[in-house]
C-alpha cells in the first residue's frame, strides 16, 4: 500500500514561502510526475513526502496515517537522488544492501534480495564494483536497486535522468516505467522535462511558484489545460500564443495554438509572416515565422517542405483547436 | 606533458631545485654519518675513528631504550587523543550555530601559539603544584593538588602537545567532513540509518582519506617533540620523559659528545622510518584515489 495524502501543506525557508499552500491526493500503485520549471518548489515539495525537510504547517499522510512529525526512515519510503548518492567507499553489492543492514535484515534474506534486484536491473555482474567504476547509467540502476530491496510503500525520485545523456534518458525513461508496471508501488517522480512527464505519468502535477497549478493524466492536460501556464509548459514544441487583435476576434484576451494545430501556407491564410529560422528533424519540421505584429510563432509541419528563410508565408490556425485565454491566463472554455 | 620536448624542457626546468633539495638533505646526513663513527668531543680538540664505538655506547645508554618507548608512547598517545578529538570537534563545528566563524578562530588559536610558550604556560599557569588553575580546582573540591610534571611527566607533556595538535587535526577533518555531499547522509536517512550508524557507515570511511593526512603529517613532527620537553620536565624525573630527540641533544650538548650524538640521530633516522614504513603499510592505502 502507499498512498499520499498532503493537506495544506505550507513551507516557508526563513520567513520566504516556497509552497504556500498545496492539497494533493496520490492513488495507491499510481506514477504521478511533479513537473514544472526550476525554482517552482517541486523538489522541496518531494523532500516534503521524503521527511527530509520539515512542513512549516499542513499534514502529510501515508496510507491515511498522520507522519508528518515522522523521520524519513520510520515512513518506509524510498528515494533515489539526483546525484545517485551512491556510497563511494561501498561495492555496488553492499550500497543494495544498506537499507537492508540497517533494518537488521539476517544475511541469508538480505543476499538474496540483493541478488534478486541486480537481476531485476542487469547488475549481477557488477555486484562486487565500486560506484566510481560504474557508467553513468548503472550507478542509476543501483541508486533504484538501493531504493527496490527493502519494499517501500513509495519510491521518490528526485529528477534521476538528469545526469545522463540522452540517449541514456530515453533508454532509462521506458526502464523505470517497466519497472512501475512490474513491482505495482507509488511512485512521485520529480523532473523539468515535460517531455518525461508526459510519457511516463498516470498523473501530472504542473507546479509553478509552489502552487500546484493543476493535476491530471498527460492528455487531459494537453488537451484541456487549465490555464496560460499549463498550456505553454505541457507539449513541444510549446504553444504559441497571440494577444491583439488576433484574439479579440476570438473574444479572449490571448488565444494560443499549438504548433501541431497551425497551417502554413504561401497563398492565403489568417496571419501574414516572414519565415525565420527552419529546424529539420526528418519526420518533422518546426519553422520559426516572423508574424507581423504578433512576433515569433512556431509550426509543425510533417516531412520536408521547401520554405526559405525570408519567404513571405500566410499562417492560420486549426479552427477546432483554439485555445482562449482571459486576462488573468485562466482557460476559457 | 605531451610531447618529448615538453618532458626534457620540464627535466631541464626542475633539475635546479632538484638538486639543491638533494644537496641540501645529502650534506648534513652524510657529515652526520660521519661524525656519527668519530671519536668527536667537544672537550677534546683530538678526534680520531671510532668505528660503532659511539652506536655501541648510544645503545647501550641506560636512557636509550626508554627513550624509544616515551618517543613512540608521546607520538601515539597525541595521535590518540588528537584523532579521536579532531573528529568530535570537527562534528560539533560542523553544526550550524551562532557566532560559526569566532568560534571555528577559537578552536584553531593554540596552533598559533610557539610550543616552547605553550608548554609554559602550561607548566606554570596551568599544572603548577603551587599556583596552577588544576591545583586550585583541586584544592577548592577537597583533594591533593597533583603534582603533573612530578607524578606523570610523560602525560603531561603528551596532554600539552595534543593541545597544541588538537587545532590542526580538528580544521583538516572538518573540512573533510564538509565536503561531504549532503545527498549521502539523506540518502542514508532514507535508508533507515539513525545518526549513530549514519556517523560508522557514512562519514567515518569518508574521513578515512583525512585521518591518514593527519596521522602522517603529525607523526613526522611528533618524532621530533623537543621544546616542550626542555622547558617542562628536562627530560626528567630521572628520563622518565626523556624521548630520542631529548637524548641526542643531552649526548651533544651537556655531554658535548657530537661522535654519539651523531650516532643517536642516525639512529633517530632509522626509527622514523621504520615508523613511516608501518604507517605506509598500515593506513597508507587510503590515500590511493
Amino acid at each position: 500500500m502507499g498512498s499520499i495524502t498532503l493537506e495544506h501543506v505550507h513551507k516557508s525557508f526563513g520567513g520566504h514561502p516556497v509552497i504556500p499552500d498545496a492539497s494533493l491526493q496520490i492513488e495507491d500503485g499510481e506514477f504521478v510526475v511533479f513537473v514544472g520549471p526550476s525554482g517552482c518548489g517541486k523538489s522541496t515539495l518531494l523532500r516534503l513526502i521524503a521527511g527530509l525537510e520539515d512542513t512549516t504547517s499542513g499534514i502529510i499522510r501515508l496510507d491515511g496515517e498522520d507522519v508528518t512529525d515522522q523521520g524519513p526512515a520510520s515512513r518506509g519510503l524510498a528515494m533515489v537522488f539526483q546525484s545517485y548518492a551512491l556510497y563511494p567507499h561501498m561495492t555496488v553489492r553492499q550500497n543494495i544492501g544498506f537499507p537492508l543492514k540497517m533494518a537488521n535484515t539476517d544475511k541469508a534474506t538480505a543476499e538474496r534480495k540483493v541478488a534478486d534486484a541486480a537481476r531485476v536491473l542487469n547488475l549481477t555482474d557488477y555486484l562486487d564494483r565500486k560506484p566510481r567504476e560504474l557508467s553513468g547509467g548503472q550507478r542509476q540502476r543501483v541508486a533504484i536497486g538501493r531504493a527496490i530491496v527493502r519494499q517501500p510503500k513509495a519510491f521518490l525520485f528526485d529528477e534521476p535522468l538528469s545526469n545522463l545523456d540522452a540517449a541514456l534518458r530515453v533508454n532509462m525513461r521506458i526502464e523505470i516505467t517497466e519497472l512501475h508496471q512490474q513491482l505495482k508501488t507509488t511512485m512521485v517522480y520529480v523532473t523539468h522535462d515535460q517531455v518525461e512527464a508526459m510519457t511516463m505519468a498516470d498523473k501530472i502535477v504542473v507546479l509553478n511558484a509552489g502552487r500546484i497549478e493543476q493535476v491530471g493524466s498527460p492528455m487531459e492536460l494537453y488537451r484541456n489545460p487549465a490555464n496560460k501556464f499549463v498550456a505553454g509548459f505541457i507539449g513541444s514544441p510549446r504553444m504559441n500564443f497571440l494577444e491583439g487583435p488576433a484574439a479579440d476576434k476570438y473574444r479572449a484576451a490571448t488565444i494560443g495554438v499549438r504548433p501541431e494545430h497551425m497551417r502554413i501556407s504561401r497563398e492565403s491564410g489568417e496571419w501574414a509572416g516572414r519565415v525565420g529560422v527552419a529546424e529539420h528533424l526528418g519526420s518533422d519540421t518546426f519553422f520559426h515565422i516572423h508574424v507581423d505584429g504578433a512576433g515569433m510563432q512556431t509550426v509543425r509541419t510533417e516531412g520536408e517542405k521547401d520554405f526559405a528563410p525570408g519567404d513571405p508565408v500566410w499562417l492560420s490556425p486549426d479552427p477546432s483547436h483554439i485555445y482562449r485565454f482571459d486576462q488573468s491566463g485562466l482557460a476559457l472554455r | 606533458m605531451a610531447t618529448r620536448e615538453s618532458r626534457t624542457l620540464a627535466r631541464i626546468m626542475m633539475a635546479p631545485s632538484v638538486i639543491v633539495l638533494l644537496i641540501w638533505m645529502i650534506v648534513p646526513l652524510v657529515l652526520t654519518l660521519w661524525f656519527s663513527f668519530q671519536n668527536y668531543n667537544l672537550l677534546n680538540p683530538i678526534t680520531s675513528f671510532a668505528g660503532l664505538l659511539n652506536y655501541q655506547f648510544f645503545v647501550t645508554d641506560p636512557a636509550f631504550l626508554q627513550s624509544i618507548g616515551n618517543t613512540l608512547l608521546l607520538v601515539g598517545g597525541v595521535l590518540l587523543i588528537t584523532v579521536v578529538g579532531g573528529i568530535l570537534l570537527a562534528l560539533l563545528l560542523d553544526q550550524p550555530i551562532f557566532g560559526q566563524g569566532i568560534v571555528r578562530i577559537l578552536v584553531i588559536s593554540p596552533f598559533f601559539i610557539m610550543p616552547p610558550v605553550a608548554a609554559l604556560i602550561w607548566k606554570n599557569m596551568l599544572m603548577h603544584p603551587g599556583y596552577g588553575i588544576f591545583a586550585r580546582i583541586a584544592e577548592t573540591f577537597g583533594f591533593q593538588p597533583v603534582d603533573w610534571f612530578a607524578q606523570f611527566p610523560l602525560f603531561s607533556i603528551i596532554l600539552i602537545v595534543a593541545w597544541q595538535w588538537l587545532p590542526f587535526a580538528t580544521l583538516i577533518l572538518l573540512t573533510a567532513l564538509q565536503s561531504l555531499s549532503e545527498e549521502q547522509k539523506e540518502a542514508a536517512e532514507m535508508d533507515g540509518a539513525n545518526a549513530l550508524r549514519r556517523f560508522i557507515y557514512i562519514v567515518l570511511p569518508h574521513l578515512a582519506r583525512a585521518i591518514t593526512v593527519v596521522i602522517l603529517i603529525q607523526t613526522i613532527f611528533l618524532l621530533g617533540i623537543f621544546a616542550e620537553v626542555l622547558v617542562t620536565t628536562n627530560g626528567g624525573p630521572g628520563y622518565n620523559s626523556t624521548n630520542l630527540a631529548f637524548l641526542v641533544y643531552r649526548t651533544a650538548l651537556l655531554s658535548f659528545d657530537v661522535g654519539g650524538a651523531s650516532a643517536g640521530g642516525v639512529i633517530a633516522v632509522i626509527l622514523a622510518n621504520i615508523v613511516a614504513i608501518f604507517l605506509m603499510r598500515a593506513v597508507g592505502r587510503n590515500l590511493d584515489a
